[in-house]
């Protein structure tokens, strides 16, 4: 049997069947780490000795004939989830002896099936950036190049996936944290409707704005994850109580009566003509499948990255204020309480961090709040009904995930340039719809290339029928040469 | 927009960041840039958002959605000591810090 080529689906067959033990599967996930990790650095904390304690438990539970659909399927979390008693970096100097003091609500939900968690995965320090080259413990390398990023923020976990070390993994999203990774290595991503999940003991970013990924090999494993992740938490008061349907009878092998719009704005200069070209042949698919397809129009879209950073920086310089080094964390001493503040905060943030928290800070200060964040607030409500309108319409929107594919190291060296590697993306965390990413094609060079399917707030499921009917007809089966 | 140096400073001191004058610099430059690039938000007209900025604030940009309340009832959580553990000085039950006042 090749661990590589397991999904949660077969390795779940496997372990009802008694053909393997959670504990092996633990065992072959370790292998796998201990084989490829050193090329990827996907994982900045392997969690042997807690891996195994959870796959005997996991063992137990199936002896006992209680298993659950996750129970001892090994995966990966994006380490600015708490995981009780673990790190959680968010890939900063300033959370480096940081020890989790709870479990995030995602986590404690993903426990109730006894899943066996391999360990923490790297990520742009906070969740900033596009190509996991701002984490402070050094880049994850795509499984597909080992010269080019694997995108980014959830870099770490997507590699993870995609080079067959677990066979899942959570992220979180912000602007397109999730599905940008998912597209540049080649597995499906998943960013929820805002408010579908808990957002609790996630390392806030931007709060109005993130929520926890799924990363996955198929849409169905997607779905079978994002069915325990999903739903209200009284610890996180943005999150709402609208039921969540069984997304497992969404699943189908056609998409006959449904409306697709593809959005004209998302199709830009500059973009790369193998990805328009692998996506014009995603959009023939899905007409093949019995989609009608329409082009139409996103009339804000050219206002989401401009409004996005302004909205995430403002929230930024908010949150990361906590970071002090007074009660946990990095601590540099001085003379008086403002010198430790300021020595703490100068050596435990990298570039990043700094940069969007003076933009934040600036944006929200006197004088500046109403030519800045209120604009960006009001650009806000109108792509936001751009979204609702168009959903009136459309069951869904197909668009590229991103203009190009895996860039290489260093490629990117200007703030700006990187920013705009998210221009596909953020438009969905401002208007809080969900959207989710299936591989779609290869370039000639061997570089994945993803769509983005696009649904109206909490019609997830939508995105589960189209993407299962997509990925089934385009039959990929990709696979690294790692 | 270009930002001045001096605003630089302003800004910096507001965040409790300190850097030096090659960064200060640097980050004239970059904030200039991006600072340039959301100018565009201008272009916006007033009439286009209806809310008050404040009103749409943590919800995902819903303006239907409301804050949700629940019974403000004390749970048990962690012993005080798993998070005094973290702090990286303490006396007794208290987390220490410098002496606020003169």
């Amino acid at each position: 049997m090749d661990f590589t080529e397991l999904t949660i689906k077969s390795a779940s067959e496997l372990l009802a069947h008694k053909k393997i033990s959670a504990k092996e599967l633990g065992q072959m996930s370790l292998k796998r780490i201990k084989e490829v990790d050193d090329k990827l650095h996907a994982f900045l904390y392997v969690a042997e000795k807690e891996a195994m304690e959870q796959a005997e438990k996991a063992d137990q539970l199936i002896a006992d004939g209680e298993n659950f659909s996750l129970t001892g399927i090994p995966y990966a979390v994006k380490d600015n989830i708490l995981v009780k008693g673990m790190q959680a970096t968010a890939g900063s100097k300033i959370l480096e002896n940081y020890k989790a003091t709870y479990d995030a609500t995602v986590i404690k939900k993903l426990n109730e099936e006894l899943p066996v968690m391999m360990g923490k995965t790297n990520l742009d320090e906070f969740g900033m950036g596009s190509s996991t080259e701002n984490s402070a413990f050094g880049p994850t390398k795509n499984p597909y190049d080992l010269s080019r990023v694997a995108g980014g923020s959830s870099g770490g976990s997507a590699a993870a996936v995609a080079s067959g070390e677990v066979l899942f993994a959570l992220g979180t999203d912000t602007g397109g944290s999730v599905r940008q990774p998912a597209s540049f290595c080649g597995i499906v991503g998943l960013k929820p409707t805002y408010g579908r999940a808990s957002r609790y003991g996630l390392i806030a970013l931007g709060s109005s704005l993130d929520q926890v990924g799924v990363l996955a090999k198929t849409v169905e494993d997607t779905a079978t994850v994002f069915q325990i992740v999903a739903g209200q938490d009284d610890h996180d008061s943005t999150s709402l109580s609208k039921p969540v349907p069984d997304y497992d009878k969404f699943l189908k092998e056609d998409l006959k009566g449904l409306k697709v719009g593809v959005p004209k704005e998302y199709f830009i200069d500059g973009m790369d003509p193998e990805v328009a070209e692998i996506i014009k042949n995603a959009i023939k698919t899905a007409e093949e499948l019995g989609a009608v397809v329409e082009e139409m129009s996103l009339p804000h879209s050219s206002y989401a990255l401009a409004c996005y950073y302004v909205i995430l920086p403002v929230e930024i310089s908010a949150n990361l204020s906590r970071f002090d080094g007074i009660r946990y964390g990095l601590s540099v001493g001085g003379n008086s309480l403002e010198e430790v503040y300021y020595k703490t905060r100068s050596a435990g943030f990298g570039p990043e961090p700094k940069r969007r928290i003076m933009i934040g800070t600036y944006a929200s200060s006197a004088g500046y709040f109403d030519a800045y964040y209120k604009k960006a607030k009001q650009a806000q409500q109108l792509i936001r009904k751009d979204f609702t309108d168009a959903f009136e319409k459309y069951d869904l929107m197909l668009t590229p995930t991103t203009p190009i594919p895996a860039f290489k190291f260093g490629e990117k060296s200007d703030p700006l340039s990187m920013y705009l590697a998210d221009v596909f993306t953020v438009g969905l965390n401002i208007a809080g719809v969900p959207g989710l990413v299936i591989p779609a094609g290869l370039t000639k060079s061997g570089l994945p290339v993803g769509v983005q399917l696009v649904a109206n707030h909490f019609a997830e499921e939508k995105l589960f029928m189209a993407g299962h009917a997509l990925e089934k007809s385009l039959n990929l089966k990709l696979k690294t040469n790692l | 927009m270009a930002i001045s140096l001096e605003e630089v400073n302003r800004i910096a001191k507001l965040a409790r960041l300190s850097f030096n004058e090659a960064e200060t610099k640097k980050l004239q430059h970059e904030l200039s840039d991006i600072l340039n690039y959301i100018d565009q938000l201008k272009q916006i007209s007033a009439k286009g958002g209806s809310l008050p900025a404040g009103q749409a604030g943590a919800s995902g940009g819903d303006p239907d959605a409301m804050n949700l309340m629940r019974e403000d009832v004390a749970e048990v959580r962690e012993s005080p000591e798993v998070f005094l553990k973290q702090s990286p000085a303490r006396e007794g039950n208290f987390v220490k810090v410098k002496s606020v006042l003169e």
